[in-house]
This record gives C-alpha cells, sequence and structure tokens, in this order.
C-alpha cells in the first residue's frame, strides 16, 4: 500500500487497501487489489459511463471529467474494491498501474511485495511454484464473476487456530494466578 | 551536561575558562519539537510532479540487515522518489514499507544543516570551527583533568564498515580511549559470541539463498514478517517446496501465523526449551554420531544435561506443551535438510548467548550444517550489523574482528596503525556499562555517532540523568534525536544516500552503498567530521583519507589475516558481483557464501563446541507484586529508536503510537476494554498507553514495541540487566503490572 503511493501517476494516494481481516483475533491482513473482472460490475452499473475497461482487460479508475462521486459503484462492487474520496469527488480504484504494466513492468504492490503474497506473473508460472491454487471465478449468490486477478486458494484448509490459547497446554492457568507464580521458575 | 545552579547553569562555556558550564535544557518538548522535529514529512522535494530528467542510483536500504537493493530517484541533487531495483539477487525488487518511503529523509524539514551549540535557551547554529574547535577543547580538558578513558565515543551498527572501521581508529588512534562501543551492543552480541563460542567465527553460516532448500526450519524468537520483511519470501518459498515451518515465540507474529508447528514459549525460558527439544531428538536417536564424534567436542556433558529435560518437565518451565515440543523434535530431527534461525527473541536476554548456544546445539547435533539448505544463521537487526562489529567500534575487538586482548592481534594492528602496542587501549567499557560509568562519575565526556541512547537502552530515567551529568556530550547526527537535545554540541553530519561505501548485510555479504546525492546546507559527511577532529586533536597523519575507497582498502589490507577477512575485496569487485561474501583473503577469490563445507569449523582444530547450560531464570522474575510479563519488539512501520522513521507520514501513520497488546483472558480480569489507556507499571518507571487486546499474546504476557522516546517510551520501563558474557541488555523479559488508570 505504501508502494502504491510511490507509483507516478498515483501521486501520494494508494489505490490499494490493507486490512487487518480481525487484528484481535490473528495478525492476518489481506491486501485488496482490483480483482478486474471480465464484466466488471462497477462499469455496469455507473450511470456517467466513467469506467472503462481497456481490449487488456484492465478496468480502470473513473475518468475525472465523467466521474459524479455517485458512488453507485463502490455498493455494486462484490470486493469491495473502488473508494470514493470526497476531496476530490471521483472514485478511485487500482488500474493494475496501468504506467508501468502498459510499457513491460509489473506493477508496484507486486513488485516490493515482500512475501510475494501479490504475484505478477502467469497462472501457470504461479501454480507450478506454490501448493494453492489459482481462482478466477467466484460465486456471489446467483452472480457468478471472472475475473482476470485471481486469489490463490488454500489446498485444504480443515480448522485454523487463532487464538494463541490452541496453542499453550490445558493444564495450565491462562491467566496470572499470583499465589501460583513462585513455581514458574522451577 | 550538569544539572547546576540557576546562575551557573545561565554561564555559556568559554575557551579556556577550565570548565564547560552548560545550561539544563530551558526548552519544553513542545518548543523542541517545533524547531528540530519529529515533523512528519509526506511528499517528495517539490511534490508529487513527475520529473522527468532523474537518475536512478543503485544502492541499498539504509534500514535493516537484509539490505535490500533499491535504486534512489535523484533529480537536481535531490532524492525524490525510488524504483525497485529487480536485478538484485537477495530482494529482487521486493521492500518493505521502510524501504518504499525511506526516501522522504531527505528534504526534510527536521534535517540538521549546520553544528549546534547549546545556549541558556536551547541552540544556536555555529560555524564548523566553533563547534569542532569546542568539542577537542572538551576532549583535552576531560581527558587531562581524569584520564584518557573518561572520554568515551558511542558508535552505531546502522553505519558502513568505512566508518565503522574509521571511529575504532579515531577512539584508539586520537582519543586514545579504551571506552569505545556501539550500538550493536544492544542487538548483535549474544549472537556474535555464541557463534564464536560454538564455530570460531562470527558470522551467519549461510547465505539465505540456502533458505528455499531446508525441509525443516526452526524460526526462534524472530519476527520476520515485521523486522525482516523480505525474508518471509525465503520462508515461504521453503514451504512451497515442502518444508515444515517451526516458530517459538510468546507472540504469534505473521512468520508464526503460517507456521506448521507454533511454540508459545513463556518470555525468558529460551534455552530450556531448546534443551527439551535436544532431549527428544537424543531419546528418539535423531543425533548424527559420526558427525558429532569427527567434527565437535563437549557433545558428552550436553548429553547428560538435557537428560532432565523430559517434556514433561520442559512444559512446566516454558509453557509449551510437551506434545508440542516432542512435535518440533520430530519435525527437526530426522529432516533431509534444515535452517535453524534466531535473532533478538533469544538474544536481548541475561543470558542471550546461553540461549544462542542451546540452539546451536540442535543444529550441531543433527551434523546439518555447511551443505546447500542445511545450517544455522542468526539475522542482523540493523543495516551494517554484520560489518559494524567487525572494524574495531567493539570496545573488545580490533579489525577484521580480531581480539584486543590478543598480544598478536595487538602487535599486528600496532603495527598497521604505527603506534606502540603498549599504546593501543585495551579492553574498554560496553554500551551499558558506559552509562553506568558516566552515573559512577568516571566517564566525563561522550561523543556519539547515529547512536540514540536515551530511546534504546533500558531503564530510560537512569539514561537521560546519565546524559544530564556529562560534563561534555556530543553528537554526530544528521537529525536532532533526543539523546542529541541534551548535547552541548550537535555536528551535522550525513545520511547514508549521501556517502559512498560498504555494508556488510545479516548473510555475510559485502555491498556497495553508492553516494546518490551531497549533504545539504553545511552539514558534512560523517568520516570527514571525525578526519577533522583527529587533525585538531593533532593526529592528521593517521586520517590521510581524500574518497571513501581510501578508508575501504586501509580497512580491508587490515582484516588480512583476521577472521572476517575482506582483504581480497575492492569497490568494483563488490558491484560487478553484488556483493561479497567473506572470507574473501585474495584478490581472485571468490568470497565464501556458505561457512563450514566439509564439516570444517573455524577454531584452530577444525571442531565445533556444544555448550549445555541448566535453565536459569531471568535477572527479574514475574512475582506477586508484579505478575506479568513485559516483553518488546519492533512494528514493521518503525526502525529502531525512531530518528528517522518517527519523521516519515505515511510510516507515523501506519502504526502512529505505542500499543499495548494483551490476551483478551488477561483484559477481561482486569476490565480493560480494547483501546482503553492503561498503565504499564516495573520497578524502573510507567507508561500509559492505549490496550490493543488481540488473541496473538500469552496471557500472562504483555508487549510494547519500543520506537518512541519521552513518557511513552518502553524502555523506560525495561530491566538494564546484562548478559555476562556479550553484555546485552533484557529486552525480551521482565516484570510489570498493568493499572487501570480509573
Amino acid at each position: 500500500m505504501q508502494a502504491c503511493m510511490e507509483c507516478d501517476t498515483h501521486r501520494g494516494r494508494s489505490m490499494i487497501h490493507l486490512e487487518f481481516v480481525d487484528r484481535a483475533m490473528s495478525t492476518q491482513t489481506s491486501p485488496v487489489v482490483c480483482m478486474h473482472c471480465e464484466d466488471p460490475a462497477c462499469a455496469r452499473v455507473c450511470p456517467a459511463d466513467a469506467i472503462k475497461q481497456t481490449e487488456d482487460g484492465i478496468v480502470h479508475s473513473s475518468l475525472k471529467p465523467r466521474c459524479i462521486g455517485c458512488s453507485n459503484c463502490v455498493l455494486a462492487c462484490p470486493f469491495g474494491v473502488p473508494h470514493y474520496v470526497a476531496q476530490i469527488d471521483q472514485m478511485m480504484k487500482c488500474d493494475m498501474c496501468f504506467d508501468r504494466t502498459s510499457i513491460g513492468k509489473k506493477p508496484m504492490c507486486a513488485t516490493v511485495c515482500p512475501s510475494q503474497a501479490l504475484y505478477y506473473g502467469r497462472a501457470e508460472d504461479i501454480e507450478r511454484m506454490r501448493v494453492e491454487t489459482p481462482i478466477s471465478q467466484f460465486q456471489f449468490g446467483y452472480q457468478t464473476v471472472k475475473t482476470k486477478v485471481r486469489l490463490m486458494s488454500s489446498p485444504s484448509a480443515d480448522q485454523l487456530d487463532f487464538d494463541i490459547l490452541s496453542f499453550m497446554p490445558e493444564s495450565e492457568d491462562q491467566v496470572p494466578d499470583i499465589t501460583e507464580l513462585a513455581i514458574w521458575g522451577n | 551536561m550538569p544539572a547546576l545552579p540557576a546562575e551557573a547553569a545561565r554561564t555559556e562555556s568559554g575557551k579556556g575558562t577550565g570548565a564547560i558550564v552548560m545550561a539544563t535544557p530551558t526548552l519544553d518538548e513542545g518548543t523542541l519539537t517545533d524547531r528540530y522535529g519529529p515533523r512528519l514529512n509526506y511528499e517528495p522535494h517539490g511534490g508529487w510532479t513527475e520529473q522527468s530528467d532523474c537518475t536512478l542510483v543503485k544502492t541499498h536500504c539504509c534500514f535493516c540487515g537484509v539490505q535490500c537493493g533499491i535504486q534512489l530517484k535523484v533529480h537536481d541533487n535531490k532524492v525524490v522518489g525510488f524504483e525497485p531495483w529487480e536485478e538484485f539477487p537477495v530482494n529482487r525488487g521486493m521492500l518493505c514499507p521502510k524501504g518504499v518511503k525511506r526516501y522522504l529523509q531527505n528534504e526534510h524539514p527536521d534535517r540538521l544543516l549546520k553544528p549546534l551549540i547549546r545556549t541558556h535557551d536551547g541552540f544556536r547554529e555555529a560555524t564548523w570551527d566553533e563547534a569542532l574547535d569546542r568539542t577537542v577543547e572538551a576532549i583535552r580538558r576531560i581527558q587531562a583533568q581524569y584520564g584518557r578513558d573518561a572520554f568515551a565515543m558511542l558508535g552505531g551498527a546502522s553505519m558502513t564498515n568505512e566508518k565503522a572501521y574509521l571511529i575504532g581508529k579515531f577512539a584508539r588512534v586520537a582519543l586514545r580511549t579504551a571506552n569505545i562501543d556501539y550500538n550493536g551492543r544492544l542487538c548483535m552480541v549474544s549472537a556474535g559470541a555464541a557463534n564464536k563460542m560454538a564455530f570460531g567465527v562470527d558470522r551467519a553460516a549461510n547465505p539465505w539463498s540456502d533458505i528455499p532448500m531446508a525441509k525443516a526450519i526452526i524460526i526462534a524468537g524472530a519476527n520476520i514478517g515485521e523486522c525482516f520483511p523480505i525474508l518471509t519470501d525465503y520462508i515461504w518459498r521453503a514451504r512451497d517446496n515442502g518444508a515444515k515451518i517451526v516458530v517459538i515465540d510468546p507472540r504469534m507474529t505473521p512468520i508464526a501465523r503460517t507456521a506448521d508447528l507454533f511454540l508459545p514459549v513463556r518470555p525468558g525460558r529460551d534455552s530450556a526449551l531448546a534443551n527439551g527439544i535436544l532431549h527428544v531428538m537424543i531419546k528418539r536417536g535423531w543425533v548424527d554420531h559420526a558427525f558429532i564424534e569427527d567434527n565437535t567436542l563437549g557433545f558428552e556433558a550436553v548429553e547428560r544435561l538435557v537428560e532432565h529435560y523430559t517434556p514433561q518437565r520442559t512444559e512446566a518451565i516454558t509453557g509449551v506443551p510437551a506434545a508440542s515440543i516432542i512435535r518440533a523434535a520430530e519435525i527437526w530431527g530426522p529432516a533431509e535438510t534444515s535452517m535453524l534461525l534466531h535473532a533478538r527473541g533469544v538474544e536481548h536476554h541475561s543470558k542471550g548467548v546461553e540461549n544462542c548456544l542451546s540452539y546451536i546445539n540442535l543444529v550441531l547435533a543433527t551434523g546439518r550444517i555447511g551443505k546447500p539448505g542445511s545450517g544455522y544463521g542468526t539475522i542482523t537487526g540493523q543495516g551494517n550489523g554484520q560489518g559494524g562489529r567487525e572494524h574495531g567500534q567493539r570496545c573488545n575487538q580490533l579489525p577484521g574482528a580480531r581480539d584486543i586482548e590478543n598480544p598478536e592481534h595487538r602487535q599486528f594492528i600496532a603495527d598497521f596503525w604505527h603506534v606502540a602496542e603498549s599504546e593501543l587501549p585495551r579492553t574498554g567499557l560496553t554500551s551499558c556499562e558506559i552509562f553506568d560509568a558516566i552515573e559512577a562519575g568516571k566517564i566525563r565526556g561522550l561523543l556519539t555517532i547515529s547512536f540514540n541512547p536515551l530511546v534504546s537502552i533500558p531503564d530510560a530515567d537512569r539514561t537521560r540523568a546519565a546524559l544530564e551529568k556529562l560534563e561534555y556530550l556530543g553528537c554526530i547526527d544528521f537529525f536532532l534525536s533526543e539523546t542529541g537535545r541534551h548535547a552541548d554540541v550537535v555536528l551535522a553530519g550525513s545520511l547514508q544516500e549521501e556517502d559512498e561505501g560498504t555494508v556488510t548485510t545479516g548473510e555475510g555479504r559485502c555491498v556497495k552503498l553508492q553516494r546518490s546525492v551531497t549533504p545539504p546546507g553545511d552539514a558534512r559527511v560523517d568520516w570527514h567530521i571525525l578526519s577533522d577532529l583527529a587533525t585538531r586533536l593533532g593526529y592528521k597523519d593517521y586520517f590521510p583519507y581524500a574518497i571513501s575507497d581510501d578508508i575501504f582498502r586501509e580497512l580491508a589490507a587490515a582484516t588480512k589475516g583476521g577472521s572476517a577477512d575482506y582483504s581480497g575485496m575492492t569497490y568494483a569487485k563488490i558491484e560487478k558481483n553484488m556483493g561479497i561474501f567473506w572470507p574473501c583473503p585474495s584478490f581472485n577469490h571468490p568470497g565464501t557464501p556458505r561457512l563450514f563445507e566439509e564439516g570444517r569449523f573455524h577454531h584452530a582444530d577444525g571442531k565445533a563446541r556444544f555448550h549445555g547450560y541448566e535453565y536459569r531464570p531471568p535477572g527479574e522474575d514475574v512475582d506477586a507484586e508484579y505478575p506479568l510479563f513485559f516483553t518488546t519488539g519492533r512494528v514493521v512501520s518503525q526502525y529502531l529508536s525512531g530518528t528517522q522513521t518517527r519523521r516519515i507520514g505515511p510510516l507515523v501513520d501506519q502504526y502512529p503510537e505505542p500499543l499495548c497488546e494483551m490476551h483478551p483472558i488477561l483484559a477481561a480480569r482486569l476490565g480493560i476494554l480494547d483501546g482503553e489507556i492503561v498503565r504499564v507499571k516495573t520497578r524502573r518507571g510507567s507508561i500509559e498507553v492505549p490496550a490493543q487486546i488481540v488473541r496473538t499474546i500469552r496471557p500472562d504476557t504483555v508487549f510494547v514495541p519500543y520506537h518512541w522516546p519521552g513518557r511513552k517510551s518502553a524502555n523506560l520501563l525495561t530491566n538494564r540487566v546484562l548478559d555476562p558474557i556479550s553484555k546485552i541488555p533484557e529486552y525480551k523479559v521482565c516484570a510489570c503490572r498493568i493499572e487501570r488508570l480509573t
């Protein structure tokens, strides 16, 4: 997200979001980039036709002369990507670093991502490198959404433990009990 | 600077008065902050306009020991942004938020552009002549009155090898004091001492490129996701290749979240846990007896020692379930290849060296070291944590990681520097001991460079009092740090990108930093300042450097035959190869990415040493009065004492102030709500910070990150008890209690 601001066309404003999924439960964070839908709901619902999709499948940020700041796109996007920016009365969202990708560079976020949780490349490559599977089709109620950007799905997620208590001895008194403390050093 | 009666305190020091008398700071915190920061920089110089004629300078990040390659975007002698450097093999373009935003320390409103001299109401700008003369007078007067060792110097491990070398030489040749140490004393020394004891050399054994080839990885006390973010990719590539990951930490850090096995160790119990894992390995036959016999010494004693660290007993000490201890041994013991990595979590203890050696036993017992995908490494926290400790700015070492008490080593360096061996100072005091000696009146003057002890040394109220007691404090720095606010003279120095030089990364790779810009205003390159001081002290001939390369060639020659041998390196060779691993003893030598190949260790007999230690409690354990463990560490968006990163707006926004992490069970017991401001209290002091209620920390432990100064400084609470060997302070465990304010 810090790097997104640095892209030449973004000028200090991040077009992606980084969220703690639930900090009280876990340190897990999730970057939210535009999924670049084949049939983008944001563009479909735009009354001013301000959101354009180019031939390469990139769904662009709103066009300044056209955007009327109505936020239809914000409500329509199933992934929660577009953000309405009140100061400029315009919707802004990830355009896959069009200025970089159109000249053969990777998007800024995927270039710098320290864990490569964001990866820019071909689906076949990442499928070979990772144990997870890239997914590009999502079901939202009756709506099927196909995307250019893929999400890595876990191969097996039988159970996820978040609370540190799950990793501690069951017998242990979880909260410091002053009368018990003396035995801890032994 | 002494606290004196009011009228004396108003007398500004003058030449030849015989006593330097300075005012106690009369400016309140607010005024100091208005004048010198920290203020927040959000935009590159000139705003977000696109600069068409920028040059890109291939250099490295100024922060942690990974030293990611980065290209700084330079326009009109100003750093205005960055571009990823995808060809550099270690990070391949990847960066953490600190690296992405580091360019915002350039063209910063807080930047010191001229030397400062303390006055009765703050500071005034001064000429270099006046600032340097005043410093030299103070050095001469204090040393004449109280002896040479009464003037101390403190360096830093975020600076280049060239500066580290020069600081050590300056202190011993020009100041002629034994009391020269550095802030790596707060960082790497437990691991360094343990490495020397076990392997006979102080360096990570393997390049990081071995990590993805490992089939089992133990990560002990290393918050990799936040402190060395790029290494997350290495760990996760190992996982994709089928590795099992074991993480040992009192908190479920981001890397712990995705581990195969997480051991939530109770703070201060690390050596017991390592002993417990080794116990299971021996019982189950997962030790390589042939390797132990041929390549090591001391295993029998360790075997006897860990005999009584049964899983049940180890569980009772460490708070880790016996089943998890057994499972860790099952993952580690029979693995085909393996890497063990640790960092400050096991090192910042009054038994830090014992903890490290106990974990090294797990590596030696398997014989899996010195091979592709198999070995060991301690991850350096500071930019030049590795090189910063090799070239002589430690109180107990001379260049080339030589021992200051070894007669041959002393003679070599004395001859090299053209001084008499008898004149070369011996072992001096370590960083924390220097502050103890200031308290005791034995040290009266201090010169610091890129070190902010007021924020970084435990028991900050004592540190502050010690700074006040000094008759002279000089600080070389680019921003006015919290320590600098107490200085008599501030010498405006240089940022990393304003000087050329080398640093040695956490994997032992010496890389080249390029100068991107020149220092702004009248600020000067740090080593020019030291050379000038040496000249004024009468040692001009010993510091004949025109460019950084002059210093590098001298330091490389000084390391010849030493443990950390750089003598086959040149700037051109380092640049061409994108870094050279030491030892590199000759110009046609390619460097040594992996140590201990064929099981040859660096002790004279070629054998590694096992060292076994009975678990002993931390310097201060919990009790009825202070029933909770207090532990400290970092967050991803801040670096060390924050002198740089607390001035960068987007980084501050990411984590604006210290929070006290606690488990909901503990919070419920105390009646504390998320976000409520609580008082964290220890025997040293108390701070008031918001509670952050999370299920990722042991219920008997609270955590506060340490990057902040003043009344929110975690180091007001920590315990200045030192490891007997490494003299590292115990940041990672002391006893506290939590109080509600209402």
